[in-house]
């Protein structure tokens, strides 16, 4: 807000300070609810460290294979004149309006143990994938996908395409613009949706607990560590409930402003 | 006025329902004149499809009642309770859990155990892994699920397996104990450790196989009226029609054991 | 290493159809109102916008025809754009080499090659700064770099000062006028702006609706041009009629001219020969006509005086005849011009 101007309006200020407030209030609630004096004790636990470890291992994982994945995805998306484009971005945001419990039984369909492609891995490999840690990074970068998809679409869109159109004219073909022009443009794009996939393939729980099970070191991943730790200890639960909040805050405060912004 | 004879009501069908079940019939008589509206009735998981079969039950012996049923992990239910979900009735799967609600003084006088659940394992259809006995869950090569510890199915699993002398190679453990039925069904793990009511109730989908330290480990199913029951006296009385000739006669068709 | 080109292209509001041709060594503008189509040519030679129908042909090599397209990454064109487009995450020497690069030349070679191309043109000590830090007329020599760097055959510059103020403009335009002198390739450039055309081109190609309308050199289109659009850019009167003899009837009105032509003509003349009288004059000009006073505009330090009439003309007063005239609108004059004043020519 510049000097010159008397201030915000309060028909803008206000429910935007509500809002702040409705995000804010739970989170100060874990913070001063929190057992401060048995936290020592509570996070000992080598169980919290195996389960913190793990859940920052998969979603990291499940977020580099959005971005493999998922950059060309978004590509094919912001390619002018692509014909069913609305139905292919319909389906590529399902996974955002699924339950993710739900996404976690269609992956059972399909790579469980008699599941369509799973059945002919276990068949053929011997490789199952339930149980795993690799379920887990699946069921993450399910349900993170689409976050990242759209937000590298949006940004391809927005690029100016006559940079493209002076590369060719460098003698540049279609790899090589994509490359060395075309990326680095939406780098800050790619940056936020990968910050957005990241966060939320550490908060899955319903499609991870359902594809990949729970087993602590294996697949409990500290938000499946919480929830049964409500069970017998809410205390503990509010401790986890901590460590994943102090995680996510340094992680995202740590992304420069700048980075995520358009140059 | 009307909480203090809700609650004497309940208060004197409770002290029937201590008392044996041939007193008890008399009282239901009386009170099925006065019973209507809807009844909440928080259940473990596992009492799923024995609870649905006594609810219709309870419907056509009390005209103008509805019940209306949440099943899920009794720890989850428990603390749902307490924090203040509105309900008129729970059963649980163990002491331990309706223990929770006890001590938060949400029960409306003292829970009667009503039914005996015993463990038993559960394979998929064709018993692909040829198991046999607890001993099988220490296989490596076997995919296992058990119930996590914090619910009653699981720490009766965790008895069992004491008692068995066995160290299981689990790989999940599911937050209840339908979840855990669900992997079996599935058929992407082959054996678990659930009830033998879950095992019936999956008909021909699973086999069940019986192993002798299930004696060991059973688990006692407590139920109570609550004490901010929004319809108390439909409360009491379903509590008492579960511990009366009926209601446990669909408990022992669904593989129940007598309290 | 001649441009033959035969443009066709369709668009919504006109089809472009202009047959072009540019020599090695020759620099050609094309001159026209915005929406012409100009730059749909330029795109079309770049290959950046497909024909319709029509051919581009470059050292005799088809690059755009029945049957075979190139795409812009493989012909020999270098393009500087009307915003530059330079890449905003590459510094000037990386955007230099960038070319290079995709050529086939090691970083360091195309480095090196572009570190002299910036020195030749002139802004080697800009070579680590981002387009972002650039000014105009900075940016606009690296973008000529870049292009240049390519070796490409033809050049095109898509408005290539009209991004840039007044001030720098001059400076910025001579030394592109020396640059394309040395380039021994064909420049294709487009302007709107008459006078950036004819300081850098050897030839004007104008282009209306789509349609060449007029095509010489600097010279010849400043003396006689063929449509309004060309005499409003060059700043001269033009009246179109039947000659015969020295008479030439024009409209209502009838033109002397000093040398005799016949047939279908255009009349052309300038500005600073029309006098402007309150009464009809008395004197040797042959060509006097009435008319009424109904624009005056600040032209210079003088002003433009428009005349409507049987001849309609476009006149320049000083401000001190202006005032001496009383001259306003709807005002009745009398305007006169010297029949030696007067170019007559072939329509």
């Amino acid at each position: 807000m510049s000097r010159h101007r008397s201030g915000a309006p309060a028909a803008l200020l206000v429910p935007a300070l509500i809002g702040l407030a409705f995000l804010v209030l739970p989170l100060l609630g874990l913070v001063i609810r929190a057992p401060w004096s048995r936290l020592g004790a509570l996070l000992a636990d080598p169980g919290v460290l195996t389960a913190l470890r793990l859940s920052l291992i998969t979603a990291t994982v499940a977020t580099a294979l959005c971005v493999l994945f998922g950059v060309p995805l978004a590509w094919l998306l912001a390619q002018p004149g692509l014909p069913g484009r609305s139905l292919l971005r319909a389906l590529v945001t399902v996974p955002l309006v699924l339950p993710p419990v739900v996404g976690g039984v269609a992956l059972l369909l399909v790579l469980g143990r008699r599941g369509l492609l799973g059945g002919w891995l276990d068949r053929a490999f011997g490789v199952t994938l339930p149980f795993t840690p690799a379920a887990v990074v699946l069921a993450e970068a399910f349900v993170a996908l689409p976050f990242l998809v759209l937000s590298v679409e949006g940004a391809l869109r927005a690029a100016d395409r006559r940079y493209e159109e002076a590369a060719a004219t460098l003698g540049a073909g279609r790899w090589t613009v994509f490359r060395r022009v075309t990326l680095p443009l939406v780098a800050p794009g790619v940056l936020a949706g990968a910050v957005l996939a990241w966060a939320r393939a550490l908060g899955e729980f319903g499609a991870t607990i359902t594809f990949a099970g729970s087993f602590p070191g294996r697949t409990q991943t500290m938000p499946i560590a919480v929830y049964l730790a409500l069970e017998t200890n809410p205390e503990a639960a509010v401790a986890l409930s901590l460590v994943l909040l102090a995680v996510s805050v340094v992680t995202l405060a740590c992304l420069r402003d700048r980075w995520v912004t358009r140059v | 006025m009307k909480r203090v004879i809700a609650t004497l009501s309940a208060a004197a069908l409770l002290v029937a329902g201590c008392g044996g079940s041939s007193t008890g019939g008399a009282m239901e008589n009386a009170a099925a004149r006065k019973v209507t509206g809807q009844v909440v009735v928080f259940a473990a998981a596992s009492l799923k499809e024995s609870f649905t079969r006594i609810g219709t039950e309870f419907e056509a012996a009390h005209p103008g009642t509805t019940v209306t049923f949440n099943f899920g992990a009794s720890s989850t239910l428990a603390r749902n309770i307490t924090q203040g979900a509105p309900a008129d009735v729970f059963a649980a799967a163990s002491p331990a859990t309706m223990k929770t609600v006890t001590s938060a003084g949400e029960a409306d006088g003292e829970p009667a155990v009503f039914v005996r659940n015993q463990l038993q394992i559960v394979v998929p259809r064709g018993n692909p892994a040829k198991v046999t006995g607890l001993a099988d869950f220490a296989r490596a090569d076997l995919k296992i699920a058990l119930c996590a510890k914090q619910v009653p199915c699981g720490a009766a699993a965790e008895r069992a397996f004491a008692a068995a002398g066995v160290v299981p190679k689990p790989d999940t453990f599911e937050q209840d104990v339908k979840a855990t039925l669900t992997k079996v069904v599935l058929g992407e793990v082959d054996a678990a450790l659930v009830y033998r009511t879950d095992v019936r109730a999956a008909g021909d989908k699973v086999i069940g196989v019986d192993f002798p330290e299930a004696a060991k480990a059973i688990n006692d199913y407590p139920i109570v009226a609550l004490k901010s029951a929004p319809n108390a006296a439909a409360a009491g009385a379903f509590v008492a029609f579960v511990q009366s000739a009926k209601g446990q006669a669909t408990l022992a068709k669904a593989g129940f054991a007598a309290p | 290493m001649k441009l033959d080109a035969h443009l066709v292209v369709r668009r919504e509001r006109f089809t472009l159809d202009a047959e072009l041709t540019v020599g090695a060594g020759e620099v050609v503008a094309l001159l026209g109102p915005n929406g012409a189509g100009k730059t749909t040519a330029l795109r079309a030679a770049a290959g950046l916008t497909r024909l319709d129908a029509g051919e581009v042909r470059l050292g005799g090599e088809l690059l755009d025809g029945p049957g075979t397209w190139t795409p812009p990454e493989r012909r020999p064109v270098g393009v500087v754009f009307q915003d530059y487009l330079l890449f905003p995450h590459l510094s000037a020497l990386e955007n230099v080499a960038f070319g290079l690069r995709c050529g086939g030349a090691s970083r360091a070679e195309a480095r090196r090659a572009a570190s002299a191309l910036l020195r030749r043109i002139g802004v080697g000590e800009l070579a680590d700064v981002k387009p972002r830090r650039l000014s105009g007329g900075q940016a606009q020599r690296v973008a000529l770099a870049r292009a240049l760097a390519v070796d490409p055959r033809l050049l095109l510059l898509d408005e290539p000062l009209s991004a840039l103020d007044a001030q720098t403009r001059p400076t910025v335009r001579s030394e592109l006028r020396r640059h394309l002198a040395e380039f021994a390739g064909c420049a294709l450039l487009v302007s709107h702006d008459p006078l950036d055309a004819m300081v850098l081109a050897d030839r004007l190609v104008v282009i209306e609706d789509g349609t060449v309308v007029q095509s010489g050199t600097p010279a010849e289109v400043a003396r006689r041009p063929r449509t309004p659009y060309v005499a409003r850019l060059v700043g001269l009167n033009l009246l179109r009629g039947i000659a015969d003899g020295h008479q030439v009837a024009v409209g209502h009105g009838t033109v002397v001219a000093a040398e005799p032509a016949s047939g279908d003509v255009f009349v052309a003349f300038r500005p600073a020969a029309v006098a402007v009288y309150r009464g009809r004059p008395d004197g040797s000009p042959r060509n006097v006509w009435p008319g009424a006073v109904t624009g005056i505009e600040p032209y210079g330090d003088a002003y433009r005086v428009q005349v409507s009439g049987a001849v309609p003309v476009t006149a320049d007063v000083s401000a001190a005849a202006v005032a001496e005239l009383g001259l306003a609108g709807g005002q009745p004059v009398w305007v006169a011009v010297k029949a030696a004043e007067v170019e007559v020519y072939p329509a």
